[in-house]
């Protein structure tokens, strides 16, 4: 378990990373915190030819909250962003789903837009960012552009960045009003991989009916897919919205998978147990607690 | 200094990362990887490494046709049975068939392990894929062949049975009993998982002739003698030392492993240091796996639970050798009678060939797998009966004054199972008080009125320990006043410096402080067994025991003369042998350690002042008396007649998620008798980390292999151990019934915890459901497939 040779780059400037990314490009490989390039390394699951380490672009490491939202840069890691009380006052679903990811040694290390590039239909980020409607942002030589959430998992751990591209840095939006969000699942052991999740978000009207509730799901397809369960649960309040719907609703549209660890039956039943729960959360919150 | 919860000793320098491990030594060795068979079951047609020859660093290059034949040949079978017919066993390298993914085809020798790898990459090795042969059931009689000289892949078959006091047969008394059962379990493999894998360093002394090894082993004493044999070198002319090690678990106790001789080989053929460190994929596929059984019961009992007849019928999962033979259906075969008395008992068992990785002793060795057997059959008898499960078990538990009490088959040791001691009824009584049993029926049902669902489970075991056939220990005590104790078999971080010192303390009267204790190296300590089968406390705490009353008693005798009193008027207190009731006259250990000693150059202020004591001896008489020999020190061993007997019972509350799923252990009991207790602070961590390892098989782990025999779960990922996380706070109560076998009445503690966890989380996981649970682990997605498929 020692990785196969490489060039490893550790540029100082954004500027210089991506010159380095332009030439190497597909041969090239980004490393921010590691947590899952480096095992692929060592088992000789990956072979890039060039390591492009961006741990000195430290311009990177910014996490910024506006009404917009919450901006994580491309070296912010997952304990920093869980740890700030702006990020969670901004926007709570990302600490509820931080607490998720893995144990804490690897959420010091590991970073947020990693994850996102990373794209593992099993991780909490990418349901996050596909529920809050979230976007990348993408900088090549020369170019930036914003990739959103509905667009940026094409697969199972592929995104829409390019080689020579580096993301660097992800935008969670913040809630509208009457709004409230959860995440619920159940893992084998405390910081796997989740054998089902659920990100769920609600918003009431004026009149404190539900007005759309939508879940996310992981592990339950090739990519993180929005799941709109408005018209399953009526527009009702949230003491008397049909939940139970809902969660049939998300059973029959998500598509899990079996491996050695559950069967596709159990994922489907859990996933609709758990949006039940993280929907009834997610409307309690929104009606103020 | 004995029976207290001394802090163990080893602990500030294991847990501050100050532990020497075989990884942490030979800094500038060359290093070893291997090329491994990715194939369950192939004929290896022709390697090519030419690709190889031109990585940078690259030292040397061995297939099976670079060995000399002592290399060449398969690798010994160590434990040899009548009823292993068809042992068989690896050769250090494959010569033409590989039987499992991850056997070693290609050593590769370079200067660091990374360029290693990177020659293993480029290294060819043309295969014929065979069929393998998956799964025990599908191997047993088929004529798909693991090896081609098996028929059927049955390595060894044995029938063992003991008949009714009357005479009667397990079968004829089945037949014959008012109520009978039949059903079928099934335990899934799982593995020792050390965090520290396997690890060779071997520095070849040319000029002097001499080879050090260190092995990351449970007996380096044995390591020691294969490794001599193997490479034809004088035994005195090899040491092998196991160094810290982090952890064993059984595993290590298979010796010779392939790397164990060919590390060392390759040190003294090209005169470099050079070692190998095992990864943790290797250690998933090239180590080795135990527990996996399919067994079938039949049992026959009365109205009131006893048991009639019993008959186990078990189908075993050797793996593709046998090199450490069929001990672990043995012990299963053998403990499977717990603290029962039971009628009439059958017992046989097929331990088979499959194209997986080799079974050899876990922790618990097979008892896990017979206490499982066991104890789901006192669940179903008090099912079938409509009684207490505890009242099964009570109306069936051998009684206190029936001991020794003869089961009448024999043990691993080739000896009689007879147990030695043991109160079970009085440690049922207190595990049903530790853990609540008659009051809770009312928790449950005010559970179930909260939509929770909670069940209880209990489960008994005996565990025969402290195995033969010896071992020894020396204690030497220096002209400092320090004392030195060592023993040949190993560590693997269970607070052996910390018990054996704790027995040397109160047999000499020493402090604590001024005791170290050496294990596992064989330039300290040449005879010895090893660290497996519960027996460190047991065998190395007697012999150490025994040579420290040597050492006493000759103390005794070299004070009495300087003090001029009689040896039995004599005690030694703190260091310092005195008379009794007369204070002042004393004398230190320090300095009866010198007069021990003829030879009395005052190299220290110790022996300096020794010499006012040192009357001329005799002109008549050699200086060194006949049968006298200088300095102060012992050796002594000790062996057993027979194994001693532990036992223990454990019970569980486990609650089961009505939607989900999900199984949580809410509280875990332990009642626990392994005689006198050296440090009770030990045997609790001890007894933790068992239940820990055996929440792990009930569980999480199992070894995931597919129909082509590849390991879908090979690393930490998917091959779930449980984290703290997934373990329950744990209970403990102590019962001491003291062994009459041995001088310090110990049995042993290490496999303890983890034997009957399996059976106790699905007696209770059983009784939260009320859905028969026949396998282990249970993960929630089966729990989910099991309330489906309930009627």
């Amino acid at each position: 378990m020692k990785p196969p040779p490489f060039d490893y780059h550790s540029p100082r400037s954004v500027g210089e990373a991506l010159e380095i990314l332009a030439a190497t490009g597909r041969d090239g490989k980004v490393l921010a915190g590691g947590q899952s390039l480096i095992p692929m390394l060592n088992m000789r699951l990956a072979a890039p030819g060039h390591v492009v380490d961006i741990n000195r672009l430290t311009e990177l490491a910014a996490v910024t909250v506006g009404p917009d939202g919450v901006r994580t840069g491309a070296l912010a890691r997952h304990a920093q962003v869980e740890r700030s009380g702006p990020v969670a006052a901004a926007q709570p679903l990302l600490r509820r789903a931080l607490r998720l990811v893995a144990h804490p040694a690897i959420r010091n290390r590991g970073t947020v837009v990693g994850s996102l590039v990373h794209a593992d239909p099993a991780a909490e980020l990418p349901a996050v960012l596909t529920l809050l409607g979230g976007s990348v942002r993408l900088a090549r030589r020369g170019a930036v552009r914003d990739v959103p959430a509905a667009r940026f998992f094409t697969g199972p751990l592929e995104s829409a960045a390019e080689p020579d591209e580096l993301a660097v840095s992800a935008l969670f939006p913040a809630l509208p009003p009457r709004s409230g969000t959860a995440f619920h699942e159940v893992a084998r052991r405390h910081g796997d991989y989740a054998l089902a999740g659920v990100a769920a978000r609600v918003r009431l009207d004026d009149d404190l009916r539900v007005a759309a509730a939508e879940v996310v799901c992981v592990n339950a397809g090739p990519v993180p897919e929005l799941v709109d369960v408005t018209g399953d649960c009526g527009h009702r309040a949230p003491g008397t919205a049909d939940w139970g719907a809902a969660a049939r609703a998300v059973r029959d549209r998500i598509d899990p998978e079996a491996d050695i660890h559950a069967s596709a039956a159990y994922r489907r039943h859990l996933a609709g147990v758990l949006a039940e729960r993280a929907l009834r959360d997610a409307a309690t919150e929104a009606a103020g607690g | 200094m004995f029976g207290e919860p001394v802090r163990r000793r080893e602990d500030p320098r294991l847990l501050t990362g100050r532990g020497r491990y075989v990884d942490d030594l030979g800094a500038g060795a060359l290093e070893v990887a291997f090329v491994r068979s990715p194939h369950a079951h192939a004929r290896i047609r022709d390697i090519d490494v030419s690709a190889a020859i031109d990585v940078d660093g690259l030292v040397a290059i061995y297939t099976w046709e670079d060995l000399p034949a002592s290399l060449a040949e398969p690798l010994p079978l160590l434990i040899p049975h009548p009823a292993l017919t068809h042992g068989r066993t690896a050769r250090p390298l494959a010569r033409d068939v590989v039987r499992h993914v991850g056997e070693p085809v290609v050593m590769v020798v370079a200067r660091d392990r990374y360029l290693a790898e990177d020659a293993c990459a480029l290294i060819r090795v043309d295969y014929e894929v065979l069929r393998p042969v998956i799964g025990p059931e599908r191997a047993a009689g088929s004529r798909r062949l693991v090896h081609d000289d098996v028929p059927g892949n049955v390595g060894a078959h044995l029938v063992q049975e003991v008949p009714s006091a009357a005479g009667t047969g397990a079968r004829e008394a089945i037949g014959a009993a008012p109520h009978t059962l039949a059903f079928r379990l099934d335990i899934e493999r799982s593995a020792s998982m050390p965090l520290e894998g396997r690890g060779v360093c071997a520095r070849w002394d040319a000029d002097d002739g001499s080879l050090r090894v260190y092995s990351s082993t449970q007996t380096s004493t044995s390591v020691r003698m294969a490794v001599a044999a193997k490479l034809g070198l004088p035994l005195p002319k090899v040491e092998v030392i196991a160094p810290d090690v982090g952890g064993g678990f059984g595993v290590k106790v298979m010796h010779p492993w392939p790397e164990e001789v060919l590390v060392p080989w390759a040190a003294v053929r090209l005169g470099r240091e050079v070692k190998w460190t095992e990864d943790r994929r290797e250690h998933f596929v090239s180590s080795a796996h135990e527990r996996a059984q399919v067994q079938f019961v039949r049992v026959g009992f009365d109205g009131e639970g006893r048991v009639l007849g019993l008959e186990v019928t078990i189908l075993h999962d050797h793996g593709a050798y046998t090199p450490y033979g069929i001990i672990v259906p043995i012990i299963t075969s053998t403990q499977l009678l717990g603290p029962y008395k039971i009628g009439a008992y059958r017992v046989e068992f097929s331990s088979v060939y499959t194209n997986t990785v080799q079974v050899t002793p876990y922790r618990g060795a097979g008892r896990p797998q017979g206490v499982f057997c066991m104890e789901r059959t006192m669940d179903r008898i008090a099912r079938h009966l409509g009684i207490d499960r505890t009242a099964v078990r009570e109306a069936n538990l051998i009684q206190p004054g029936e001991f020794p009490y003869d089961q009448g088959m024999t043990f691993q040791d080739g000896r009689p199972l007879i147990y030695d001691s043991g109160d079970y009824p009085r440690s049922l009584r207190m595990l049903r008080e530790l853990i609540g049993w008659d009051s809770f029926g009312e928790l449950k049902a005010r559970a179930a009125a909260e939509g929770r669902r909670l069940g209880i489970g209990v489960g008994c075991y005996v565990e025969g320990t402290g195995v033969g056939p010896y071992e020894g220990g020396h204690v030497q005590v220096t002209s400092d006043g320090r004392v030195h104790v060592s023993t040949g078999l190993t560590s693997q971080g269970q607070g052996h410096e910390t018990v054996f010192a704790q027995i040397a303390a109160t047999e000499l009267g020493v402090p604590l402080e001024r005791i170290s204790v050496v294990t596992g190296d064989t330039r300290r300590f040449g005879y010895a067994v090893g660290t497996f089968a519960s027996r460190a406390a047991v065998m190395s705490g007697n012999a150490i025991a025994l040579a420290c009353r040597k050492v006493r008693e000759k103390a005794l005798r070299i004070a009495a003369g300087v003090l001029e009193a009689d040896p039995r008027d004599l005690e030694i207190v703190d260091g310092e042998v005195r008379v009794v009731g007369a204070p002042g006259a004393s004398v230190p250990l320090a300095t009866v350690a010198v007069l021990s000693n003829p030879l009395r150059y005052a190299f220290d202020e110790e022996a300096a002042r020794a010499t006012q004591f040192a009357g001329a001896s005799p002109p008549d008489a050699p200086p060194v008396a006949e049968g006298e020999e200088p300095g102060l020190e012992g050796r002594d061993y000790y062996s057993p007649i027979r194994s001693t007997f532990a036992s223990g019972m454990h019970a569980a509350i486990v609650e089961t998620d009505p939607l989900t799923a999900e199984i949580r252990v809410l509280r875990y009991a332990v009642v626990h008798d392994c005689g006198r207790l050296i440090n009770p602070m030990i045997v609790e961590g001890q007894i933790h980390g068992g239940v820990a390892q055996g929440v792990g098989g009930a569980l999480y782990e199992r070894m995931v292999y597919d129909e082509h025999g590849q390991l879908l779960n090979a690393s930490f990922m998917d091959f779930l151990m449980p984290y703290a996380t997934e373990i329950p706070p744990i209970e403990t109560a102590h019962l001491e019934t003291p062994s009459p076998l041995n001088p310090l009445g110990i049995k042993g503690a290490g496999e303890a915890g983890v034997i009957p966890v399996s059976a106790v989380i699905a007696s209770a996981v059983e009784d939260a459901e009320g859905i028969p649970i026949d396998r282990m682990p249970l993960s929630p997605s089966e729990l989910f497939d099991l309330r489906r498929a309930a009627p």
